[in-house]
């Protein structure tokens, strides 16, 4: 019991000694314009209680979620080409080292120049996806174990077997990793984009009205949400790829 | 229809490993390439198996031919059971049956990363026998294993060859005899 206490404590230490640090700055700036207070921010907090939270945190999570399935998905079929092609591979890889390097701000505001600003910010989150994803399969496609896939052939396996019993469990750790990483650089990067783009219903949009507004309590308290949705979101995949992994990889 | 190759040549990085290798395998029975490390046994296998081409000459193997390999080393796909393992290599097979008949009748749900070296050898040794294959090719099928192991796993290959060909390698000519194998000598070259 003592030792559960103990583990709560140092757990808070942290938290608390940053807000202290708030309070502190706060005080030292004295002007709720430039820096609002923690008790200003969690008021803030009754928004919770309104539509337009829902529909700005709802929107902003499909968009998200959106752009990293179809970051995914492109990721892969690119890799899985690539691997196949060599004159593919040598089209595509060295386009996705430009975008991977490219500020997603410029592409940004190339795409509101065709895109809608709600469609915007998934083709943001794309980006930011496709070219993780695509360097961890493509690299776990060329680490399979060359003498298994000479057993698979050996044994007479079709193409798909192949893939389905060696290639794609040799993948799997490299994917789940990407993946991993890449949720919460694609929900920033959806937010940055909606920041720019101004969509309806976009906690991106909220974040705007709030610099527009000088309201800097809302501001810390949308980013506040930002960082809250982002932990969890992190989380709930990473424990559901860690149990997809330990039901198709035992090694 | 035999296996034929005619003046086979094979290099690695300028090393030559086979030079003007010919030679006509039976259709069935046993024969065991048999020489010194580094004559390229292994090599003569994979090009026979088509894992491999050779540089010069020709190898012929009868069409839709199937092979049976025991590898050098196990290559067992480590995220499958050795049950799994066997059944996958060989549709249909009772991979219990097969696993007790290489004295492994407690293995079944065991990944190879909870298997010893020589128990892993011996779960490829049951899925190369239990294929249905043409031609079935060990490649040191015994090695790593006890004597007394060794002896059983040699009687079973003796049960499993029935009417195929077996390709031994191996650098023991006690087992090469006691599986009644014709003896392909591979010189150095």
């Amino acid at each position: 019991m003592q030792r559960k206490i103990q583990g709560a404590l140092r757990k808070a230490f942290p938290i608390v000694f940053w807000l202290l640090v708030w309070a502190v700055c706060y005080r030292a700036v004295g002007q709720d314009l430039l820096l609002a207070s923690p008790a200003q921010v969690l008021r803030r907090f009754s928004f919770v209680g309104e539509a337009a939270f829902w529909q700005s945190v709802g929107m902003s999570l499909w968009r998200t979620a959106a752009a990293y399935g179809l970051g995914v998905v492109i990721a892969c079929v690119l890799a899985v080409g690539c691997h196949l092609s060599r004159l593919l591979d040598e089209v595509i890889s060295p386009a996705l080292l430009v975008i991977r390097a490219t500020p997603v701000a410029s592409f940004i505001i190339l795409a509101l120049v065709w895109l809608s600003s709600a469609n915007v910010p998934v083709l943001a989150g794309v980006l930011m996806v496709t070219p993780v994803v695509f360097a961890n399969v493509r690299e776990g496609i060329r680490s399979t174990d060359p003498q298994l896939l000479e057993m698979a052939r050996m044994f007479g396996w079709s193409a798909v077997k192949t893939w389905r019993r060696v290639i794609i469990p040799t993948v799997l750790p490299t994917f789940v990793a990407a993946c991993e990483a890449c949720v919460g650089l694609c929900f920033k990067a959806t937010i940055a984009a909606e920041v720019i783009g101004v969509p309806k219903n976009a906690i991106g949009t909220q974040l705007y009205n709030a610099k527009i507004y000088l309201e800097t309590d809302a501001l810390l308290a949308w980013t506040l949400v930002v960082i809250l949705l982002s932990l969890v979101m992190e989380r709930l995949l990473k424990a559901a790829f860690e149990r997809g992994l330990r039901r198709v990889h035992h090694t | 229809m035999s296996i034929i190759l005619d003046k086979v040549s094979r290099s690695f990085d300028g090393r030559q490993v086979l030079q003007d290798v010919s030679l006509t395998l039976p259709e069935r029975g046993a024969v065991c390439f048999f020489g010194p490390s580094g004559c390229g046994k292994t090599t003569l296998l994979r090009l026979i198996c088509g894992l491999d081409k050779p540089d010069a000459g020709r190898v012929m193997t009868p069409e839709g031919t199937r092979f049976a390999c025991h590898f050098q080393e196990d290559r067992l796909l480590p995220w499958y059971t050795a049950a799994e393992n066997l059944r996958l290599a060989a549709p249909g097979v009772d991979a219990q049956e097969w696993l007790s008949r290489v004295h492994l009748p407690d293995a079944a749900h065991l990944y190879p990363s909870e298997l010893s070296g020589g128990m892993r050898r011996r779960v490829s040794l049951a899925r190369a026998l239990a294929y249905p294959a043409d031609v079935l090719v060990l490649d040191e099928p015994v090695r790593e294993l006890d004597e007394a192991t060794a002896e059983a796993m040699l009687n079973l290959i003796a049960h499993s060859v029935g009417d195929r060909l077996l390709i031994l390698v191996t650098h023991d000519r006690k087992q090469a005899e006691r599986l009644g194998c014709r003896i392909i000598p591979i010189p150095l070259t």
